[in-house]
């Protein structure tokens, strides 16, 4: 821009028509990791608390009768349940990973602007540990032993 | 500020709350150090029960007997069920306040506390009051320790 003179018409003619763009402008959170992983840590967070409101009431039956114990517990033996079971260790993993991520934005000078290289680390981690558990798991539940 | 005077200009805001603690800075601080935690409680939790020496077949009233003969496993379960209910609860209730409004949230919230606490007395009693030889079991151990209490 080079002159004030230039008529406004014409300035307005050269702006390229308007385009449906993938992002919204000037945002540097919304839709990338930062975003994703707040949307993780709060679904899995919330499943993990609603398990645990169930689990707590299973394990109650320890104390009342071993009979009604085993028979619930026995649920947790099923292909279903050990699918079920296979999310909620890989959603708890996802979560305490991400928490210390966070913890490490808040505690430390270099964690903001770790934070995208963190969640990255994050996920690495989270798939070895769902290579050393998940097989295994799947083994006792499906192999039967 | 005093009633009688003008302020000089930049002068720094005063709190008027500034003796009243700061519970949203607690609870903050408290996601943060029971995360930490929760991440040793929890995997030695799975670890144990579902690796080794657990596994999803062999759990059951026999097996949860005799890992909790062992005291430490009482008081680790204890720290488990409040550091992670707690966690959890606050986590449900920052949820509550983003999504839900008026009498509605009202109502969340009130349940969330009062499952919160009934599942806590309800936990902390069941871990401090179970018995091991409640029933028999073929763990040699325990059998030992069970009659050698009769
Ligand atoms: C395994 C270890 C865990 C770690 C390291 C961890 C870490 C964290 C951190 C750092 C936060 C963020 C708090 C904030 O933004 O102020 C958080 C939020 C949360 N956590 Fe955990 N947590 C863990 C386990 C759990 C468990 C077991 C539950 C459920 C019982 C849970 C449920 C939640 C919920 C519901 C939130 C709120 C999410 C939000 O505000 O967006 N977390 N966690
Ligand atoms: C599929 C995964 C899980 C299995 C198979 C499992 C199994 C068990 C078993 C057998 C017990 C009896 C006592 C003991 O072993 O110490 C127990 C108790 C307990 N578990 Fe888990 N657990 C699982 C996941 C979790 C998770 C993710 C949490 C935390 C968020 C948790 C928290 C607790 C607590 C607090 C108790 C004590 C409950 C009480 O107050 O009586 N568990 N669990």
């Amino acid at each position: 821009m080079t002159s004030q003179a230039t008529a406004p018409e014409s300035s307005a003619a050269s702006l390229p028509a308007p385009t449906k763009r993938k992002l919204p402008a000037g945002t540097l959170y919304r839709g990338r990791e930062g975003m994703w992983s707040w949307v993780l840590h709060r679904i899995t967070g919330t499943a993990i608390f609603f398990f645990l409101l169930v689990h707590i009431l299973d394990t109650s039956l320890i104390r009342i009768s071993p009979e009604a114990y085993d028979a619930v517990i026995g649920t947790y033996k099923t292909p279903i349940m050990g699918i079920g079971e296979t999310a909620l260790v890989a959603a708890i993993g996802l979560h305490a990973l991400n928490g210390l991520r966070i913890i490490c934005i808040d505690l430390f000078s270099w964690g903001p602007r770790a934070q995208r290289v963190m969640f990255w680390v994050a996920i690495g981690l989270w798939v070895v540990l769902l290579i050393g558990f998940v097989p295994r798991h799947l083994m006792t539940v499906f192999g039967g032993h | 500020m005093t009633a009688t005077g003008i302020e000089a200009p930049r002068t720094p805001h005063v709190s008027h709350r500034r003796k009243r603690i700061n519970l949203e800075k607690w609870g903050w601080i408290y996601m943060r150090l029971s995360g930490v935690l929760l991440v040793v409680l929890i995997f030695g939790h799975l670890f144990y029960n579902l690796i080794f020496p657990g596994n999803v077949s062999a759990l059951d009233w026999a097996f949860v007997a005799g890992k909790l003969a062992n005291p430490v496993w009482i008081v680790w379960d204890v720290l488990l069920l409040w550091l992670a209910l707690i966690h959890g609860a606050n986590g449900m209730r920052t949820l509550v306040n983003d999504y839900a409004h008026g009498r509605f949230r009202t109502v969340l919230l009130w349940s969330l506390g009062i499952s919160t606490v009934v599942l806590l007395v309800l936990g902390t009693l069941v871990l401090t009051t179970f018995d091991p030889c409640l029933a028999p079991t073929e763990n040699a151990d325990l059998i030992a320790a069970c009659t050698a209490q009769e």
